[in-house]
């Protein structure tokens, strides 16, 4: 099976959550001027759970995203994962980004390798593994083929094969999915669910769409404006798997309006 | 550019052909003294009757160009990548470089052959001298154009600066830096026909002042000729290496 979790720097007793994220604060000084970007905000994360970061554009959550990655660092408060402080990004973890940031110079499979090659660890097993995770996203047969001959659909599904190709334990996305169309964007969010129900890994996801987060997550934390803190806290009861029906549902669209009104757009 | 097929190669053959017509045409009608306006035909003769000659003079122009110009690449490149990579440097050399550039090549030209002699030497230092800006320039532009998701990728994957530089910084450059070797390589046969006017043994320039002051205007413009035909030449080279460094580029399909 592709991507098994593997032991080590999981959480072994229940008492230590996967993520555990206590009043963290970032702020930005500029000249005399002190700008709170995120505060307080305190929650944890469940292993193997998939938990979307919501809000408006521009709140925070994708600064908040960068923190749990270790890629900035926060003003204040604990950032655990797997009971240990993270402080520079961490080879478990994987990132895919708004942009696919493929690397034009690069075929399709030399794209998914290479955090196998920064790691050291690119070898047949990698390379078997590359391709396998490129047939799950429907990309078979599409190895040597270069990013400019991809459609942006693609191109991001050649991301998600490269955030995954070394098993992370943490997945982090930050709108993976905001640059594609609507229909593309459904089939990717089948894709996603797809993908974690086969590696059991631990998202962490940032979106501005509403019915993304509570079509894909098991919590939604939705955040307020800036300075950005938890205005709500949603379990997600809506069983997996999910296809496009339950967006009908009434639980569904119950969901959406408390979404809504925590984002202060409905009433 | 250079065309990718044989039907888009029409175009400017057709293009080359009207212009010796009507030039040849303009020459003949109006009986224009070939000493001022040798035709077409004159200057096709005087190739062929001097082929070997032309030949044993384009050699020395061409080493000249060349060397001159894998020079400039070999310094160019290390220059720029220090300059892109440090604030103190950027702000050191920068400078130093653009004032370097502001003086015109054909001015010192002379003090080089002083330095250098009549040889070789002085042609491949004032070559290499005006191949070098556009080859800088474009590769730190180049460097510095790094697109941020991509370093950023590699950071977050904890690579080195020196896998930074490798796998991410220098690929992405490469369109530039093969931009600035295009325009490096014409100016570098420009830069050792300066050389070759100021003061030299041999070339094609030196062909083509020695034609001229002979009033042998025919063999002057063969000269001229064929040193289109050697920048021609090495430009569609760095064409064929970008094409071999860079086959995902858009421009090679």
């Amino acid at each position: 099976m592709i991507g098994q979790v593997e032991s080590g720097m999981v959480a072994t007793s229940a008492a230590i959550p996967f993520g555990h994220f206590k009043d963290v604060r970032q702020s930005f000084t500029r000249g005399s001027n002190t700008l709170v970007a995120i505060e307080n905000i305190s929650f944890d994360l469940k292993q193997g759970s998939l938990v979307t970061l919501l809000g408006p554009s521009g709140c925070g959550k994708t600064t908040f995203l960068k923190i749990v990655g270790g890629l900035i660092s926060a003003t204040s408060g604990t950032v655990q994962i797997s009971g240990r402080d993270v402080t520079e990004p961490h080879p478990d973890f994987g990132v895919v980004f708004q942009q696919a940031n493929l690397m034009p110079w690069r075929t399709v499979i030399s794209n998914v390798l290479f955090p196998m090659e920064i790691l050291g660890r690119r070898d047949a097993a990698a390379v078997t593994r590359a391709s396998e995770l490129l047939a799950i996203v429907g990309l078979s047969g599409f190895d040597e083929a270069y990013p400019s001959q991809l459609s942006g659909g693609m191109q991001q599904r050649v991301a998600l094969c490269r955030a995954l190709i070394h098993k992370p334990k943490l997945l982090l996305m930050d709108e993976p999915f905001g640059a594609l169309d609507e229909l593309t964007r459904m089939e990717m969010q089948d894709l996603l669910l797809d993908i974690r129900a086969k590696t059991a890994a631990t998202v962490m996801f940032v979106t501005h769409s509403i019915s993304e987060a509570i079509y894909i997550s098991d919590t939604v934390v939705v955040f307020s404006k800036r300075p950005a803190t938890i205005a709500d806290y949603i379990d997600v009861d809506l069983p997996y798997p999910r296809s496009a029906e339950i967006r009908y549902a009434a639980g569904f669209t119950e969901l959406e309006h408390r979404a809504g009104r925590a984002l202060g757009i409905a009433r | 550019m250079i065309p990718h097929d044989w039907k888009s190669a029409i175009y400017p053959l057709v293009g080359i052909a009207a212009i010796v017509v009507i030039w040849q045409l303009y020459v003949s009608m109006f009986g224009i003294n070939r000493i001022v306006l040798p035709g077409p035909f004159d200057i096709w003769d005087a190739s062929v009757k001097n082929w070997s000659l032309l030949l044993t003079e384009t050699w020395p122009t061409f080493v000249e160009s060349i060397l001159g110009f894998l020079l400039a690449v070999a310094i160019g490149i290390p220059v720029a990548v220090c300059v892109a990579n440090s604030r103190v440097l950027n702000l050191t050399l920068y400078p130093i470089l653009i004032a370097t550039q502001s003086v015109p090549k054909v001015a010192i030209a002379p003090i080089i052959l002083v330095w250098f002699g009549l040889g070789l030497k002085s042609k491949l230092v004032i070559a290499f001298l005006v191949a070098f800006f556009p080859i800088v320039v474009d590769t730190a532009t180049g460097m510095r154009a790094t697109p941020p998701g991509l370093v950023e990728l590699a950071r977050a994957l904890r690579a080195s600066p020196f896998q930074i530089f490798t796998k991410v910084q220098f690929p992405a450059a490469l369109p530039f830096i093969f931009a600035g070797a295009k325009v490096a390589v014409t100016l570098a046969v420009i830069g050792a026909v300066i050389g070759e006017f100021v003061g030299s043994l041999n070339g094609l320039g030196n062909l083509l002042l020695t034609a001229n002051s002979q009033l042998d205007s025919p063999l002057a413009w063969a000269a001229l000729v064929w040193l289109s035909l050697l920048g021609i030449l090495l430009f569609a080279a760095v064409v064929v290496v970008e094409r071999l460094a860079m086959p995902w580029s858009e421009s090679g399909h």
